[in-house]
C-alpha cells in the first residue's frame, strides 16, 4: 500500500467505481444517441406538419347555384358545354380579357372547370381544418359545421391535385396552382446551370491539371471555398446591383428589342443562381478530378499526349460522373433558394408563362414564401401542397445524385 | 563536325495555338472566382459607402440610437443587430450540443451498419430548403410555443425562428464535428482503453479534446451560417425592426430586413436602397471573417496530425 491508495480504488471498491463508470458511460450513451432521435423527431414533425396543412376537411359554399347556369351537373359537362356556359354568362370584356391571356378554345376542360367554378359559381371557402383535425375529430367538424355554416358543404379535399400542377398563380387560394412557378424554376435553374458548369468544370480543371502552386493559386482556392459560404441573400444583393441594375439592357432584353421588361428577368435570376452555385460546382469537379487515378495521366503523358489532351481524351471522360452528380446538387441547391430570388424578381403577382429569358417570373419558393407569409390558412394549404412538390423534385434530384454516385464508386 | 547535317531531334516545346487558347480560358475560368469576391465587395462597397456618406447618416446616430428607419432619418442599427445575435445564438444553443453529440455517436458509438442508417437522417435534413424551415418554424414551431408559454408569445417571434434554425444548421454542425472526431488518430484512443478507460471516458476526455480545433471551426461555420440565414426569420421573426431582447417577440434581423425591403418597390439611389446595400456589405465581412477564421483553424488542425 502507497500513499496513492485514496486515489486508485481496489477490491470492492474498485468494482462499485467501475461500475458506476459504466452506468455513467451508458447514460451518456443514450444521450448522444437521442441527439440523433431528436433530429429524426425533427424531421418526422416537419415532413407531417406540411401533410397536415396539405390535406383536410374544407367548408365552402356556392355564392350561386350551379343549377341557375345550367341543367346538368356541372362534373358530367365537356369542354365546348363549359366553353359555352362561360361565354354566355361571363361579360363580354371579362371574357375577352381572358381570351387574351390565353384563347378560350384551346383551354382544358379542367382549366375552364375551374374557370366556371372561379367565375360563375364562385366558391368561397369558410374555414379549413388540419388533416389531423380532419381524421381524428372528424365528428366534431361536422358538428361545428352544421352549426357554424348550415349551408356550407364540407368535403375532404386534397389542396394537392393535378390541377395544382396545371393551373398559374390565381388570388384566390382555391384557384391558384404552381404552373407559373414550376416553369420559372426550370428556366431559372436552366440558365444557372448553363452558366456555372462549364465555368465551373473550367475553373476546376485549370486548378487541378494546371495550376501550379504559387500564390495567386493559393488565392484563387482560398477564395471558392469562401464564397462557398457566402449567405445567399449576398449574392441576391450582387444580383440586383449588377444584373437588374448595371446590366439592365442586357438582362431586361431591350438590348434585343423587348421593350416591356426591366431588369427584373429571368436572366438575371438565373445569372444571380448561376454565380451562387459556381462555387459549390468547382468545389465538387475538384473533387471528382482527383479522384481520377494518376496513373491514367501518366499513362497519356507517356505516349506523348499533352496536357490538354490528356485532360480531355482521359481525365474528363473519368471523371465526368462524379462532375454529373455535383451539378445534380448544384441543381437542387439552385432549386431551393429562395432569399436571392425575392431580391432579384421582386415579382408578387405573376399569372402568365414565362416566354422567355427576358420574361417577369416567380419560382416555386418565391410562391411557398408568399403564401405562407398570408394570413389565411388557406393560403397555407396551398404553401404545403408547393412544398410537397418542391421535396419531391428534389428528393428525385438527389436520388438520381446517389444512384449516379454509387455506380462510379464500383468502377473504381 | 561532319554529321551537322543532320538535324538533331527538337525537344523543345512546341508552341501550340489551341493549347494555349485554352489553357487561357480556363485560368479565366478559375480567376472569375475571384472577380466575383471583387464585384461583391466593389457593388456592396460602393452602395454602401453612398449610404455612410449620406451627412444625415453620423457614426454617433448608427451606433448610438436604437430605431432603424432609414426612409424617416432613424439610423439606429442596433434592433437589427441585436435580433440577428439573438436568434444566431438561440439557434448555435440548439445546434451545438446536438450537433457535437450526434457527432460524437456517429463516430465513437454506432456501428458501421448503424452509422448507414443514421447518417441519412442528417443529410436529408440538411437538404431540405430553408424555405421549408420556415413554414414550419411558422405553422409548427410557433404553435407549439404558444402552447407551452401560453399568450407571451407572439405570432412572430425570435425563439421559434431561432430554434428552428438550430434544427437547420445541425447537421452542418454534426458532419464538420464528425470529420473532426474521426481526424483523431486511432492510437489515441487505443492508448486510453489500454488505461481502462470506458469508451465515454475516452469519447470525452481524450478524443473531443483532440478534436476541439476542428469542432471549434465547426461552431463558427455554424455561427457564420445562422447569421446569413434569411428566409427562416423572414417567415417567422417578424416583419419591422424591434430593439428588444425578449425571445417571445417579434424582431426583425439583418437578413430579413434585407428580404422584405428588397421584396417591395425599392427606387434606386434611395437612402433605403444604399442602407440595404450597407447591412448587406456588413453581412458578407462578418461571415467572410467566421470564414476564414474558421479555415486557418482547420489548415492548423490539419497540420497537427498529418
Amino acid at each position: 500500500m502507497n500513499s496513492n491508495h485514496d486515489h486508485y480504488p481496489e477490491g470492492d471498491s474498485f468494482r462499485r467505481s467501475l461500475s458506476g463508470r459504466y452506468r455513467t458511460a451508458s447514460i451518456w450513451q443514450a444521450l448522444f444517441f437521442s441527439a440523433l432521435v431528436i433530429a429524426l423527431l425533427s424531421l418526422v414533425a416537419l415532413l407531417y406538419n406540411v401533410a397536415d396543412g396539405a390535406f383536410g376537411y374544407v367548408a365552402y359554399e356556392y355564392k350561386h347555384d350551379p343549377a341557375e347556369f345550367t341543367a346538368k351537373p356541372l362534373d358530367d359537362l365537356n369542354q365546348e358545354e363549359l366553353l359555352a356556359l362561360l361565354k354566355a354568362n361571363l361579360s363580354s370584356g371579362a371574357y375577352d380579357k381572358l381570351n387574351n391571356e390565353q384563347p378560350m378554345e384551346k383551354r382544358s376542360k379542367s382549366v375552364l372547370y375551374t374557370l366556371v367554378l372561379e367565375r360563375l359559381i364562385q366558391i368561397e371557402t369558410l374555414q379549413i381544418w388540419s388533416m389531423t383535425d380532419s381524421i381524428f375529430r372528424s365528428a366534431g367538424v361536422k358538428a361545428e359545421v352544421a352549426e357554424n355554416y348550415p349551408e356550407a358543404k364540407l368535403e375532404f379535399r386534397s389542396w394537392l391535385t393535378p390541377v395544382f400542377l396545371t393551373t398559374p398563380m390565381s388570388s384566390k387560394a382555391e384557384f391558384a396552382g404552381v404552373r407559373t412557378a414550376i416553369l420559372g424554376t426550370l428556366w431559372m435553374v436552366g440558365i444557372a446551370i448553363l452558366t456555372a458548369l462549364p465555368i465551373g468544370t473550367g475553373a476546376a480543371i485549370y486548378l487541378q491539371e494546371y495550376a501550379s502552386k504559387n500564390f495567386l493559386n493559393r488565392i484563387i482556392q482560398t477564395n471558392i471555398n469562401n464564397l462557398a459560404g457566402v449567405p445567399s441573400i449576398v449574392y441576391g444583393m450582387l444580383g440586383l446591383a449588377i444584373f437588374v441594375r448595371a446590366l439592365e439592357p442586357f438582362t431586361s432584353g431591350s438590348m434585343f428589342g423587348v421593350t416591356d421588361s426591366n431588369g427584373r428577368t429571368i436572366l438575371s435570376a438565373g445569372l444571380t443562381m448561376g454565380i451562387l452555385v459556381l462555387p459549390l460546382i468547382i468545389i465538387n469537379a475538384q473533387e471528382a478530378i482527383k479522384a481520377v487515378p494518376d496513373s491514367l495521366r501518366q499513362a497519356a503523358f507517356g505516349v506523348g499526349a499533352t496536357r490538354w489532351q490528356t485532360t480531355w481524351h482521359h481525365v474528363l471522360p473519368n471523371a465526368l460522373p462524379g462532375i454529373l452528380t455535383g451539378s445534380i446538387l448544384a441543381v437542387s441547391r439552385a432549386i431551393g433558394e429562395t432569399a436571392p430570388l425575392i431580391i432579384v424578381g421582386a415579382s408578387t403577382f405573376i399569372s402568365l408563362d414565362p416566354e422567355g429569358p427576358f420574361s417577369k417570373f416567380t419560382a416555386l419558393p418565391i410562391q411557398i414564401y408568399q403564401w405562407t407569409t398570408r394570413a389565411q390558412s388557406e393560403f397555407h394549404a396551398i404553401a404545403a401542397s408547393a412544398i410537397i412538390v418542391l421535396l419531391i423534385l428534389l428528393l428525385t434530384l438527389n436520388a438520381t445524385a446517389v444512384l449516379l454516385r454509387n455506380r462510379v464508386q464500383r468502377k473504381y | 563536325m561532319e554529321n551537322q547535317h543532320f538535324r538533331p531531334l527538337d525537344l523543345k516545346k512546341k508552341m501550340r495555338l489551341g493549347e494555349t487558347v485554352i489553357q487561357t480560358l480556363l485560368f479565366i475560368a478559375g480567376f472569375l472566382s475571384i472577380f466575383i469576391t471583387l464585384a461583391i465587395v466593389y457593388e456592396l462597397g460602393k452602395e454602401a459607402w453612398l449610404f455612410f456618406g449620406n451627412p444625415d447618416v453620423t457614426f454617433a446616430k448608427f451606433f448610438g440610437t436604437t430605431r432603424w428607419q432609414p426612409g424617416i432619418g432613424q439610423f439606429g442599427i442596433w434592433p437589427l443587430v441585436t435580433s440577428t445575435l439573438i436568434t444566431s445564438f438561440i439557434a448555435i444553443c440548439v445546434s451545438l450540443p446536438l450537433g457535437l453529440a450526434a457527432a460524437l455517436f456517429l463516430s465513437e458509438y454506432a456501428s458501421p451498419k448503424a452509422r448507414s442508417t443514421l447518417k441519412p437522417i442528417l443529410e436529408v435534413l440538411a437538404g431540405i430548403p430553408t424555405v421549408v424551415y420556415g413554414y414550419f418554424a411558422l405553422l409548427f414551431m410557433t404553435p407549439l410555443l404558444q402552447g407551452i408559454f401560453g399568450e407571451d408569445v407572439e405570432v412572430y417571434n425570435m425563439l421559434s425562428a431561432g430554434l428552428v434554425m438550430g434544427i437547420m444548421i445541425l447537421p452542418l454542425i454534426a458532419s464538420m464535428s464528425e470529420d473532426a472526431l474521426s481526424a483523431v488518430p486511432r492510437m489515441l484512443r487505443e492508448g486510453a482503453y489500454a488505461m481502462g478507460a470506458t469508451k465515454y471516458e475516452t469519447s470525452l476526455q481524450v478524443v473531443l479534446p483532440a478534436a476541439l480545433s476542428g469542432i471549434g471551426a465547426a461552431l463558427i461555420i455554424g455561427i457564420s451560417r445562422a447569421v446569413g440565414e434569411t428566409m427562416i426569420v423572414a417567415i417567422a421573426a417578424g416583419s419591422g425592426p424591434n430593439f428588444t431582447f425578449n425571445p417571445f417577440k417579434a424582431a426583425e434581423t439583418m437578413t430579413g430586413h434585407i428580404a422584405r425591403i428588397s421584396g417591395g418597390d425599392l427606387s434606386y439611389n434611395s437612402i433605403d436602397y444604399t442602407s440595404l446595400f450597407a447591412i448587406a456589405f456588413m453581412l458578407f465581412l462578418v461571415t467572410l471573417v467566421l470564414n476564414l477564421i474558421s479555415e486557418a483553424i482547420i489548415n492548423k488542425f490539419r497540420q497537427r496530425y498529418e
